[in-house]
């Protein structure tokens, strides 16, 4: 049994994404207790699937790895791993939460040897490369991960898989045995920092996503980038190998549309401006670059970094919506549109599409545990009616990675105002 | 309290370490060579009876400098936290063994490479001494906010709300700041949950701008003392201990002691006579933004009239981006960003007045990000606001009116358009202070054409805010286009001179919400501030790191580099300009260490000492043998943790390389390059990680 030491003097952080972590982090440093409860098996979140950040074009694993030292080195804070809050009750100052705890079935003692890999033999789908790779059902989810912890897949529990990686195991590190726990605690503040995810490309119909193959989306395109990627790093596109040299990136895919995301997702422009350097980089002077935007949304010192890629010849800015996206015999996508900059239609052909995909946040709107004030496009809003639940990150509205560090800041100090509060009280 | 230093070395053979290395000679390695009394060996060393193994030697008093060889010191880290020793690890996993392939021929090589990482973390944690606190360090809670805006008023209600008296300084009569003249502000929030999705009624409006509000509760807040018409005369001391004079206008200096500064100093408007195409100046028709929110507050709700001869007006233009987004002498190269949600809530004050008015945007790019402020977008559309694609390339005098020249971007052409009145959505501009490194660039000139450059750079620097009494410099140091932001994307409060934190728009360009919301920010990092350096350990990045750096004045040459070089500012220097360390400023980087050509600084756990004797202790075979020795010397942040997850995917890396993991490349001596070559390195490789060379 998972036993959580905590009291009305604790924070809550739920979802342990870059936001999540930094308010857990800020506040356990501050001296308070704080327990940190997160769905996947590992801290990191989204950006850990990430190969670059604008506008540096440095790598998230130097962050993350600074925050993983960090959460190691505190003993203020507590991690759960693969665990979901199922309940919230009670008012600021006093909240008792329930967590559901899913098995890894794997413990501790778990060295990420690596052995137990080794032994398995069926393959799934990679939830961490978005499925465009194949992952064994005993796996590290990705090398930074954090607990360094090996995860059985449920689904080979009962397999013969199963025990082969219990055997091959020489640290009594699995634990087959292992059920679904459910874990009561006190805390006086609570974080949301549950992040968001992508929106479902397949709906934006006219794209095509679901039927043509190299048409990909944003998220996937960063993954496709990276080395350690299932690709290798290598941007070839997903029906026949081919190098995309060609490639067009579609803004607001699903974002500022009454009929998918209502809001401006913030990132989704500086993500293809990025993404541009990824194939301008890969190819020099053989790639070729169409970004079909509304609005470029460069706000601040971001504007550098588009003055930077706009200077790129390889680099073109068409205003368009693209109306729709058809594959040639080839299984080239070819963009139709106009480009509202003079009028002209366009049917241009593609080696790859990238779809700007929207962010949408991963607040269950509808079945919030306490009665809180969410907005239409279903972001967590600052509001005295809330009481001790404060949003932090991309929980309370599109962010980048900045923003979402300095909003998760914030929340830190406001979880930590009601802890306080608790503590003046009981002295 | 000097302790007998008691070594005793602990092999880990799990994890293959058993099977792939001759283990019995990596304990003889530590006990001859290393010198080690006790060396024990564990199949499973992190296990809990592996930790046992240790912490009962620790207890009994036989273990006060630990040899850990096992996996990477990244790994296991909570498993290998003992309290109260020196520890080193042998990466002998992720170092050795994962890094190199299984195959006879390649035994060899593998094994030399553990024998010297176990030579290494022996030499390595002799050279070590348990770190203590110094016990300079007190508790102060006080914070002090320097601002008396917006951004300045939340972070001294934010502090206070924790529970933590706040002083704040204010260089005007009255609070509010430069928004104090708002008329009303851009809505907060996005569209209600119960607002339909394909209909917008009732979206957000402009709304009040709370800022009446908000002073009145600032004054009314025991935890709070204001200080108008103050500034800071002189700043000095660290975090836990600033000293702060706080001249008030015709009035005493009051001397205050702090445990952490925010500095919100907020944003100057734009100057707009930097845009005479734009006819600001020669005629009264043509208003910043900023001027249009004091017209429609004096109009107060009633209608907006031409300020030339007061008719009615009934055509407005918004130049969106003027002087910004340009690289013309005198533009602000960046996007202000709250501009476009500006003028739209400009825009809607003429409509609310007069449905009849014309209110156009002249637009490139509509810059309304996140759900509030596309929503906000719709709110404008709704109002009737028309948003034009175009660039204004001038403002001309048309009878009692004007005339606008633009491009049409939509139609590809030139056109213009008649109006009454014009708005220019002009900037901001970070108030923030001299450029801490204008003034040392006029100290440390090295010619006098260079100095007198410096100088006339810092002669039109504006007057200091802080006024630190720092060796580098008055105020923060700028990142760029003047703004005190943070260099790094994952941390965006961390200045380079700790315990001060940069909060609202002089950091970046901010609108009121966004400065709101990182008024909190900076206010939760100054409380912790505080609360750190009464434990006396190290902020960010190397939280709860008791060690500082020490240094030995005797072998002092009064040399300044370290004072100059430390990048946080955290070196002072005494009359006869020896350095005075401040250790609640310091960040344990090293690169003061690194700096100091007679290597007099070290830190308890990381000195010239324990990276020289690594590097004196790799056993050099003889030239002819063929074995190249390279050192590596590998950031901790990203070179060691990349090495480490390459070998984990089984990417080989030579077997010649002997890895030495490093704070910052800062803190790099040169001896340890010198000698590295003397004690027979073929080369060296000190390395921040590419990322492109890992992959296969
Ligand atoms: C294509 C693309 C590229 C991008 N590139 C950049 C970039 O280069 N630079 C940049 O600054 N930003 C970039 N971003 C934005 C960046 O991804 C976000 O700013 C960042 O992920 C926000 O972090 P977060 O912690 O708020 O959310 P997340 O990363 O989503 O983290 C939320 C965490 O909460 C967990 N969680 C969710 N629900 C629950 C629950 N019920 N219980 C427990 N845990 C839960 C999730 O598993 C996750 O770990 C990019 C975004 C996209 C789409
Ligand atoms: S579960 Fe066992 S076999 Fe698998 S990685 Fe962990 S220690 Fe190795
Ligand atoms: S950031 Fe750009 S691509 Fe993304 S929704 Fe906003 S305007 Fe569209
Ligand atoms: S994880 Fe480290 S300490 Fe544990 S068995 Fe492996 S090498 Fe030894
Ligand atoms: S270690 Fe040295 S250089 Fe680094 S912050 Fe401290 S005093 Fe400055």
């Amino acid at each position: 049994m998972t036993a959580v030491v905590a009291t009305n003097e604790t924070i809550l952080v739920v979802g342990g994404g870059i936001s999540g972590m930094t308010a857990a982090l800020e506040a356990a440093e501050t001296g308070k207790r704080v327990v940190l409860v997160e769905k996947r098996p590992y801290l990191g979140g989204r950006v850990t699937q990430l190969y670059k950040y604008f506008p540096k074009l440095c790598f998230p694993t130097c962050g993350l790895e600074i925050n993983q030292r960090r959460a190691k080195m505190n003993p203020n804070l507590t991690i759960l791993t693969l665990a979901e809050v199922m309940g919230l009750t009670g008012r600021e100052g006093d909240y008792t939460a329930t967590v559901k705890l899913s098995p890894r079935y794997v413990n501790e003692r778990c060295t990420a040897c690596g052995d137990c890999g080794t032994a398995v033999e069926a393959e799934f789908d990679d939830d961490y490369n978005y499925g465009l790779g194949k992952r064994k059902g005993a796996y590290l989810p990705y090398r930074m991960a954090h607990p360094a912890r090996y995860v059985l897949d449920p689904a080979i529990i009962g397999t013969p898989d199963a025990d082969k990686a219990k055997a091959a195991c020489q640290y009594d590190a699995i634990d087959l045995e292992m059920r679904e726990e459910t874990v009561e605690f006190r805390c006086g503040a609570v974080i949301w920092a549950t992040g968001w995810r992508p929106y479902d490309a397949a709906k934006i119909q006219p794209y095509g996503y679901d039927r043509i193959a190299n048409v990909i989306t944003s998220v996937e395109f960063e993954r496709l980038a990276d080395p350690n990627g299932p690709t290798g790093g290598k941007l070839i596109r997903p029906s026949d190998g081919k190098e995309a040299k060609k490639v067009a990136f579609i803004q607001c895919a699903g974002s500022r549309d009454r009929n998918h995301l209502l809001h401006c997702s913030r990132i989704c422009c500086m993500a293809s401006l990025k993404q541009a350097t990824y194939v301008a980089d890969a190819f020099a002077d053989d790639a070729e670059i169409n970004i079909y935007y509304i609005d470029l949304r460069a706000i601040d010192r971001f504007e550098d970094f588009y003055n930077k890629v706009r200077a790129n010849q390889r680099i073109k800015f068409i205003k368009s919506k693209p109306a729709s996206i058809v594959a040639d015999k080839d299984g080239n996508p070819v963009v139709h549109g106009v480009d509202t900059e003079g009028y002209n239609r366009f049917a241009e052909p593609h080696d790859l599409v990238v779809l700007a995909i929207g962010m949408e946040p991963s607040v269950d709107k509808d079945d919030f545990p306490v009665s809180i004030v969410i907005n239409r496009e279903g972001f967590i809003e600052a509001a005295p009616e809330n009481g001790g639940v404060f949003a932090a990150g991309c929980a309370s509205d599109a962010l980048d990675v900045n923003r979402a560090a300095q909003h998760a800041t914030g929340a830190a100090l406001r979880a930590i105002q009601v802890v306080n509060r608790v503590a003046r009280a009981e002295v | 309290m000097a302790v007998e230093k008691k070594l005793a070395g602990y092999l880990c053979t799990g994890c293959g370490i058993g099977e792939r290395l001759d283990t019995s000679q990596l304990m003889n390695i530590a006990t001859r060579e290393g010198k080690f009394p006790s060396v024990k060996q564990h199949a499973m060393l992190c296990s809990p009876a592996g930790v046992k193994l240790i912490q009962d030697d620790i207890d009994a008093g036989a273990a006060t400098h630990l040899m850990i060889a096992g996996c990477s010191r990244r790994s296991k880290v909570e498993a290998f936290s003992f309290r109260n020793v020196a520890m080193s690890r042998a990466n002998l996993r992720e170092g050795v063994i994962w890094a190199r392939p299984d195959t006879p021929e390649n035994t060899e090589t593998t094994q030399e490479m553990a024998d010297d990482y176990i030579r290494m973390a022996c030499a390595e944690v002799k050279f070590m001494t348990v770190p203590t606190p110094s016990g300079e360090q007190e508790l102060n809670k006080n914070i002090l906010v320097v601002g008396g805006g917006v951004t300045g008023m939340t972070a001294a209600l934010e502090t206070a709300a924790a529970g933590y008296p706040v002083h704040l300084v204010c260089d005007e009569d009255v609070l509010g700041g430069v928004w104090k003249d708002l008329y009303k502000r851009v809505p907060f929030r996005a569209a209600a949950s119960d607002v339909p999705n394909g209909r917008d009624v009732d979206l957000p409006g402009p709304e009040d701008p709370g800022i009446a509000d908000m002073i009145e509760r600032v004054l009314a807040n025991e935890r709070i003392t204001v200080h108008l018409n103050a500034r800071l005369s002189k700043t000095s001391g660290a975090p836990g201990r600033f000293s702060a004079d706080i001249d008030v206008q015709s009035g005493p200096t009051v001397t205050e002691n702090f445990g952490a500064i925010v500095q919100a100093s907020d944003f100057k408007p734009y100057d707009a006579n930097k845009l005479p195409e734009f006819a600001y100046g020669k005629t009264p028709n043509v208003l910043t933004n900023f001027e249009l929110e004091r017209l429609a507050k004096a109009a107060n709700g009633g209608p907006l009239k031409r300020p030339s001869d007061g008719k009615v007006v009934e055509s407005v233009a918004f130049i969106q981006c003027a002087g910004q987004r340009s690289d013309k002498e005198g533009h602000l190269p960046y996007c202000s960003g709250f501009c476009y949600t500006e003028s739209i809530k400009q825009a809607m004050y003429f409509r609310e007045q007069n449905p009849d008015c014309d209110t156009t945007i002249l637009f490139d790019d509509l810059r309304t990000p996140g759900a509030a402020g596309e929503d906000f977008y719709r709110c404008g559309q709704q109002a009737m606001v028309t948003f034009t694609k175009g660039k204004a390339s001038a403002v001309v005098q048309n009878g009692k009116g004007l005339k606008v020249q633009f491009k049409d971007l939509i139609l590809n052409e030139a056109t213009e358009m008649d109006c009454d009145l014009v708005v220019l959505a002009t900037g901001q501009v970070p108030n923030n202070g001299p450029d801490p490194y204008a003034q040392l660039a006029v100290d440390e000139a090295e010619s006098e054409e260079e100095k007198e450059a410096a100088r006339q750079k810092l002669a039109v620097a504006p007057p200091s805010i802080l006024n630190l009494d720092y060796r580098q410099g008055t105020d923060l140091p700028q990142l760029k286009h003047g703004f005190l932001d943070s260099h790094f994307i994952c941390f965006p409060y961390e200045t380079r001179r700790t315990g001060i934190y940069a909060a609202g728009p002089v950091r970046r360009p901010m609108d009121m919400k966004q400065a709101m919301e990182d008024a909190v920010g900076a206010a939760m990092k100054a409380i912790q501030a505080a609360e750190s350096a009464a434990q006396g350990t190290a902020v960010h990045p190397r939280v709860g790191d008791l060690s500082y750096p020490s240094f030995r004045k005797e072998g002092c040459t009064q040399c300044k580099r370290c004072t100059v070089e430390c990048p946080f500012g955290a070196i002072n220097e005494d009359e006869q300009r020896y350095p005075v360390f401040n250790e609640s400023r310091c960040r344990r980087c090293g690169t003061c260490m690194g700096a100091c050509p007679v290597r007099v600084i070290s830190f308890e756990n990381y000195s010239i000492d324990t990276v020289n004797q690594q590097i004196k202790a790799v056993d050099i075979p003889d030239e002819f043998s063929e074995k190249p020795r390279i050192l590596v010397l590998a950031c901790e942040n990203d070179a060691y943790p990349a090495l480490d997850m390459a070998a984990q995917a089984g990417i080989e890396t030579t077997p010649f390389a002997r890895v030495v993991p490093v704070r910052c490349l800062g803190s790099v001596s040169l001896s340890w390059i010198t000698d590295s070559l003397n004690s027979g390195f073929d080369g060296i490789r000190c390395r921040p990680w590419k990322r492109e060379a890992r992959g296969r």
